[in-house]
């Protein structure tokens, strides 16, 4: 089996416009949730989101490309530019064939269909927009990849909820392990703030009406986010053959489902993924020193994941780093594991540990070390990226610092 | 409290939770009945729609029997039969 290398990276979000910008964010804790501006809150109990705020497609797309395109897809297209940039591909028939797309996202063109559903239900208009269904679909940011590069090997969708990136991640860097193809293009894209969605998310009682303070005994929910990270996945042998930067190497991927409720998370099943992760990247649990987690900030995650932590790390639990990054960048469902594990691959490739921000108050029941507000300098060799979904769908990425 | 607000709540609970009337009382704990969070929740929004009331999510975070949500949804019936015609009428 081949070792796998991360050659490339783009991410769009509530941090910034490209990895540059996420990564000084995360470096001075600086968080990206504020007051939502694309969709009016008044009639909604919380009013904050991490939003990639003045967005218009105007410098990425022209007008009658971005007709056809959501905002989560050209979010996935404009994170697939960068990191395909900033891989150096060079495109050949043969690569262009045998490339790989897979992509994660929950809820696809929510506001595409927010709109077309109110032509009907509210306006009592007899007619919805035509492009409606080719927008809305959670698969148009890997077509609109696909369509970008001329990329024409396998490409698709995965949607697991909040773990849709992890598990879309974890499928391409498997399919380049093991020889499927040699290069694949991965990662997730959401753009989930459309009226009707985040009155569903408020009535499930889970939206902070403030921020995000995940691991704080004040937390009161999780912030929504946007955005896209996506990664172009090597053979690691090839590009060092071929010259190329290596930002961090894949060298696992678990998952699990905990059969057991639907929105209700068990540290059961979160465990089985945390092992499986290790497992299939040979590690024992003390070679691990940072954890980026799933860390959503609601009471129950926060609490079960440290569980996990523990059931999985035992004693060496107190000797490693966790965080949460959507203290910063928000949940972005189906793109926030891409921008999590993004987080995790940046704080091992350049030393530090980015911070759990918005932290105010120890939680005894999530006693871990969640490198509070601040940075911290530190050179670990080996991460973990947590995303435990609603419905239960575990998936770990296990990554390990280059050079 | 009132005993017709009292049935009213017991009756939101059985129906949807989907569990006859006579094992839900004033007196039922939340994890008697086998209610979750999730549970909570939807039960929560049949509140909401039988009372007409919006219940904030701060009301509802230490909320852990029956009695506890009753007297909860008695203070937001009293408070919204307080106001004004008008702001009611655009709530």
């Amino acid at each position: 089996m081949r070792r796998v290398a991360i050659t490339g990276m783009g991410a769009i979000c509530a941090l910034g416009r490209n990895v540059s910008e996420f990564e000084a964010a995360l470096r001075c804790g600086r968080s990206g949730i504020g007051p939502l501006e694309s969709t009016d809150c008044s009639q909604l109990r919380f009013q904050n989101g991490a939003e990639v705020r003045g967005y218009s497609h105007t410098p990425y797309f022209d007008d009658r490309r971005a007709d056809f395109i959501d905002r989560f897809a050209q979010f996935a297209v404009i994170a697939a530019r960068e990191a395909v940039a900033c891989a150096g591909v060079e495109w050949t028939p043969a690569r262009r064939e045998s490339a790989v797309i897979i992509t994660g996202s929950c809820v696809g063109g929510q506001s595409t269909e927010d709109i077309g559903f109110q032509e009907v239900y509210k306006l009592g208009h007899n007619r919805v927009h035509p492009l409606t269904i080719p927008k809305t679909m959670a698969n148009a940011g890997a077509s609109h990849i696909s369509m970008e590069f001329g990329i024409t090997g396998p490409s698709f969708t995965i949607s697991t909820a909040c773990s849709s990136a992890a598990h879309a991640i974890g499928q391409a860097f498997w399919m380049v392990r093991t020889g499927m193809t040699d290069l694949a293009l991965t990662g997730g894209s959401e753009a989930p703030f459309s009226f009707g969605i985040l009155k569903a998310w408020e009535a499930m009682r889970v939206v902070s009406p403030d921020t995000c303070r995940p691991f704080s005994k004040d937390r009161r929910g999780m912030i929504l986010g946007e955005g896209a990270a996506m990664f172009v996945l090597e053979p690691l042998e090839a590009a060092q053959a071929r010259g190329a930067r290596i930002h961090a190497e894949l060298v696992g991927f678990g998952m699990s489902a905990d059969a057991c409720h639907i929105t209700q998370p068990s540290a059961e099943g979160a465990a089985r993924a945390m092992r499986g992760a290790l497992r299939d990247a040979g590690l024992s649990p003390e070679q691990i020193g940072y954890i980026n987690a799933h860390g959503t900030a609601t009471p129950a995650n926060d609490i079960s994941e440290t569980a996990a932590i523990r059931q999985v790390f035992g004693i060496h639990a107190d000797r490693l780093a966790v965080s949460s990054t959507k203290s910063m960048h928000g949940h972005a469902l189906g793109a926030a594991a891409a921008l999590e594990c993004l987080g995790a691959t940046l704080a091992l490739r350049d030393g530090f540990l980015p911070p759990t921000a918005n932290f105010t108050e120890p939680d005894p029941e999530c006693d871990l070390d969640v490198v509070p507000n601040h940075a911290r300098h530190a050179e670990v060799e080996y991460a973990l990226s947590n995303s435990f979904a609603f419905g239960g769908l575990n998936a770990v990425l296990a990554l390990r610092k280059v050079g | 409290m009132s005993e017709q607000l009292t049935e009213r709540v017991l009756k939101v609970i059985a129906a949807s939770k989907r569990i006859p009337l006579e094992q839900v009382t004033i007196d039922s704990e939340f994890q008697q009945l086998g209610i979750d969070s999730m549970d909570a929740v939807e039960i929560l929004f049949a509140l909401e729609n039988e009372f007409d009331i919006s219940i904030p999510d701060e009301d509802v975070r230490n909320v852990r029997n029956v009695r506890q949500m009753a007297e909860g949804i008695e203070k937001l019936v009293a408070a919204k039969a307080a106001q004004p015609a008008d702001a009611a009428a655009s709530q």
